[in-house]
């Protein structure tokens, strides 16, 4: 796939392509059209356990009985990204390809403990999504590897997803933040650092049955968010260990 | 590349990463789809691809091949929205309109409030603060209220009104 000179960029819904290549920000000048491409369209179920294309779209997982009923948290998070013409596009596969800590889609794949199915001309391989981000942009996908899966194993517990932005619709969001109650709680954020991060010390904290006070210390141990054009590092942090108390309420993980 | 445009057959000669927006604006000479912030932000070039919005900056013109694309100009002026945005002041400066008009006709017969608000959620304008837009898309589906009557009249706006909006705009309140 990418043995020229030059790579190729694959295109899905294009919806970050343009915005990078209208600002000259686009290193790559070569690309390679995926959009019509079924194999990598749709969502079902296979050996227990949920299969998401790359190139579905946010529309079609709204749309999607199958994940509406096993995994609400991802429709919730589709439903708030940009409006209806981003969701008509755009594919959970290029939030995730596009590596931005701010994806909306990406704390509900790591909450939810989703394999990365990576394929090539020399076979195709799944890595934990936790694993899959090494830094800020980057991804442990070799150069000739494309995104063509996610697989999600079967979840039990009140899944929870709450995004931070300046409006309901066309933000990208300042903190963004999913959770599943239960036992064993688990939690992930956005655009608090690099990298999407699974939030495994304030889950402990809560499964340990600490308070809400300790989790949220705990938490801001586990974030490293910065100031920018969206939002500063302190809102951030208000807002983070906010969301870890508005999950604690909603799901009845404390009181 | 072949594709349906506006109903109709056509066979375009264009690079394949040109912007499906300044194809059609350039090589179809179909200026009614505008060009506003270029990132997927405003709207104002939104088209249908196959019955669903999206917006024309972000569209390669590779990814048309074979599918039916339609422009504010496909609606033939003809469209009940394109009358009920004219006639309820849903139409301003005009540059969302093409736009505003091609997501709301994908929001399908009598949508509700709450349809309108989250299916033209990615469409700005700044003129009409959206309230004449609803109002235009309500009278379009047939379903005008009393209080949709009573509030449109042939003068949208009275022209004391207009003075006094910018009275108070400038701060200048007229003594009674």
């Amino acid at each position: 796939m990418r043995r020229d000179e030059e790579s190729l960029m694959p295109l899905a819904g294009c919806t970050d392509v343009y915005v990078s290549l209208n600002f000259g920000t686009l290193k790559q000048t070569r690309f390679m059209n995926l959009w019509r491409l079924k194999e990598l369209r749709g969502v079902d179920r296979r050996d227990g356990r949920l299969r998401i294309g790359a190139l579905t779209t946010y529309t079609e997982l709204i749309r999607s009985p199958l994940v509406t009923r096993t995994l609400p948290m991802l429709v919730a998070a589709a439903r708030q990204i940009g409006g209806r013409q981003i969701q008509h596009r755009g594919t959970i596969g290029g939030n995730v390809a596009n590596a931005s800590p701010a994806g909306d889609t990406l704390p509900v794949l790591a909450v939810a403990d989703a394999m990365v199915e990576l394929a090539s001309a020399k076979g195709t391989r799944e890595v934990p999504f936790t694993s899959f981000y090494t830094g800020y942009r980057q991804t442990l996908a070799r150069a000739d590897e494309l995104i063509t899966a996610f697989y999600i194993p079967p979840l039990s517990g009140t899944q929870w997803f709450r995004k931070v932005g300046t409006r309901a619709a066309q933000a990208i969001s300042k903190v963004v933040v999913a959770g599943i109650a239960g036992d064993a709680p688990r939690l992930a954020a956005g655009s608090i650092a690099p990298t999407v991060v699974r939030l495994i010390r304030t889950e402990a904290a809560l499964a340990a049955g600490q308070t809400i006070d300790a989790a949220q210390r705990v938490m801001l141990e586990e974030i490293a968010p910065i100031d920018d054009i969206r939002s500063t590092a302190e809102y951030r942090r208000r807002v983070a260990a906010n969301l870890v108390e508005q999950f604690c309420r909603e799901t009845k993980t404390r009181r | 590349m072949r594709f349906t445009l506006n109903g109709k057959r056509a066979d375009v000669r264009a690079h394949p990463m040109a912007r499906l927006l300044d194809v059609l604006r350039e090589d179809c000479h179909l200026t009614g789809t505008k060009e506003g912030c270029g990132e997927g932000e405003c709207g104002a070039c939104t088209v249908l691809i196959d019955g669903l919005p999206v917006n024309s900056c972000l569209v390669p013109f590779a990814q048309v091949k074979g599918a039916r694309v339609t422009t504010i100009e496909g609606l033939g002026g003809k469209h009940p929205l394109q009358q009920t945005f004219v006639e309820h002041g849903g139409a301003q400066c005009g540059i969302c309109t093409p736009g505003m008009i091609l997501a709301a006709v994908a929001l399908g017969p009598k949508p509700s409030l709450a349809d309108m608000q989250s299916g033209l959620a990615g469409n700005l304008c700044r003129c009409t603060g959206y309230s004449a837009i609803y109002r235009s898309i309500r009278a379009a589906s047939g379903h005008a209220t009393e209080r949709v009557k009573a509030r449109t009249t042939s003068r949208l706006v009275s022209k004391p009104d207009v003075v006094r909006t910018f009275r108070s705009a400038l701060g200048k309140r007229r003594k009674r």
